[in-house]
C-alpha cells in the first residue's frame, strides 16, 4: 500500500483495524517501562524526590508543542493539498493536544509549588504554554461552532498555522527572556546536561507518551471518519424525507456517500 | 519508595496524569461505539452508502 493510497479514508480504516492493537500494545510496554524506570530513579541533589514529576512534565510538555506541530502540517494539507485526510488528522488531534497541555501546566505546578514558591508564575515560558492550551480550547470551540466540516476546516487550519507562531515563542522563551523557568538541559547545543540515571527514564517515558498520542490520534481520527459518514448519510436521508432525493423510490434503499 | 515530604505533590502529578489518560481513552472508546451505532441504525433504516458498502465496515 503506498503514501498516496492512504488518502481514502476507507483504507485508511482498513490500515487502523491492523495497527490500533499493536500500537496500543507498544504504549503499554513502554509506558510500564517509563513508571518502573522512573520509580527506580534516584532523587535529585537539589529537587529530591520531586524530580520524579519531571518524567511526567517534560513529555507532556514537549508533546503539548509537537501536537500542534502535527495540527500545523495537516493544516497546510487542508489548504493547499486539500487531502480528504488532513483536517480529519487536524480535528482529532485537538482534544488531544489540549490534554497533554493541561497535564504539563497541572504538573509544572505541582512541581514549582515546592521547589520555587509558589503554584503560577507569571514568566514567559508558562504564559505562553498557557496561551497555547488557550488556543487549543479556541480550536476546539471552533470546529464545534461551524456545522460544514468543510468550512470549519479552513477557519481552523488558518487558526493552527497562525498560532505555530507560539511554537518556537514557547520553545526560546526561556532563552529569550529572563524566566523563572529553566532552560532546555536535554535538547540544547552540546547534549543533554542530565545524568543517565535521569535521562534514560525521561527518554522512555517520553517515548512511551508519544506513541501513546500516535495510537488515541488514529484512533481519534477512525472515530472522526465514522461522523462524517453518518453527517453524509443523514443528509441523504433529510433529502430524501423533503423530496429533493435523487430518484430512488420510495420503497428502495436510499444510497448515501461512499 | 520513600518520596519524603513531597509525596503528595509527586502522587498528584502521577494520578492526575493516569486519570486524564483514562477519559482520554475512554472519550475515545464511547465515541466509536456511539458513531458505529448510529451508522447502523441508519443503515437499518434503509439508507446505504454509493459504494453499496456497510458504512459499519471498516476491515
Amino acid at each position: 500500500m503506498s503514501l498516496i493510497d492512504l488518502a481514502n479514508p476507507t483504507r485508511f480504516l482498513a490500515l487502523t483495524a491492523r495497527l490500533l492493537p499493536w500500537l496500543a500494545l507498544v504504549t503499554v510496554v513502554l509506558l510500564a517501562a517509563g513508571l518502573y524506570l522512573s520509580a527506580l530513579a534516584p532523587d535529585d541533589y537539589q529537587q529530591g524526590a520531586t524530580v520524579k514529576i519531571m518524567f511526567i512534565h517534560v513529555p507532556n510538555a514537549w508533546l503539548s508543542m509537537f501536537v500542534w506541530g502535527v495540527m500545523s502540517l495537516a493544516s497546510l494539507g487542508t489548504l493547499v493539498w486539500r487531502h480528504p485526510l488532513a483536517d480529519v488528522a487536524a480535528k482529532a488531534a485537538a482534544p488531544i493536544g489540549a490534554s497533554f497541555t493541561f497535564l504539563a501546566l497541572l504538573t509544572g505546578s505541582l512541581w514549582g509549588r515546592p521547589m520555587w514558591g509558589t503554584y503560577w508564575e507569571w514568566d514567559a515560558r508558562l504564559t505562553s504554554v498557557l496561551i497555547l492550551f488557550l488556543m487549543y480550547l479556541g480550536l476546539m470551540a471552533l470546529w464545534r461552532a461551524v456545522e460544514d466540516p468543510t468550512r470549519a476546516a479552513r477557519a481552523a487550519a488558518v487558526l493552527t498555522l497562525v498560532g505555530a507562531i507560539n511554537l518556537p515563542i514557547i520553545k526560546f522563551s526561556v532563552d529569550w527572556w529572563n524566566t523563572l523557568h529553566q532552560p532546555a538541559s536535554v535538547m540544547r547545543m552540546g547534549g543533554p546536561a542530565l545524568d543517565k540515571s535521569f535521562l534514560i527514564p525521561l527518554l522512555v517515558m517520553a517515548i512511551g507518551f508519544s506513541f501513546l498520542f500516535v495510537t488515541l490520534h488514529v484512533a481519534a481520527m477512525r472515530n472522526e471518519i465514522l461522523r462524517r459518514r453518518v453527517r453524509s448519510l443523514q443528509m441523504m436521508q433529510a433529502r430524501a424525507y423533503t423530496g429533493s432525493a435523487p430518484a430512488s423510490g420510495a420503497t428502495g434503499p436510499i444510497v448515501g456517500a461512499a | 519508595m520513600d518520596l519524603g515530604p513531597y509525596t503528595s505533590f509527586i502522587a498528584t502529578s502521577y494520578l492526575a496524569a493516569a486519570l486524564v489518560v483514562v477519559l482520554l481513552i475512554a472519550w475515545i472508546a464511547i465515541d466509536y461505539r456511539t458513531q458505529k451505532a448510529r451508522l447502523r441504525a441508519l443503515e437499518e433504516s434503509g439508507i446505504v452508502r454509493r459504494s453499496g458498502r456497510a458504512a459499519t465496515d471498516i476491515q
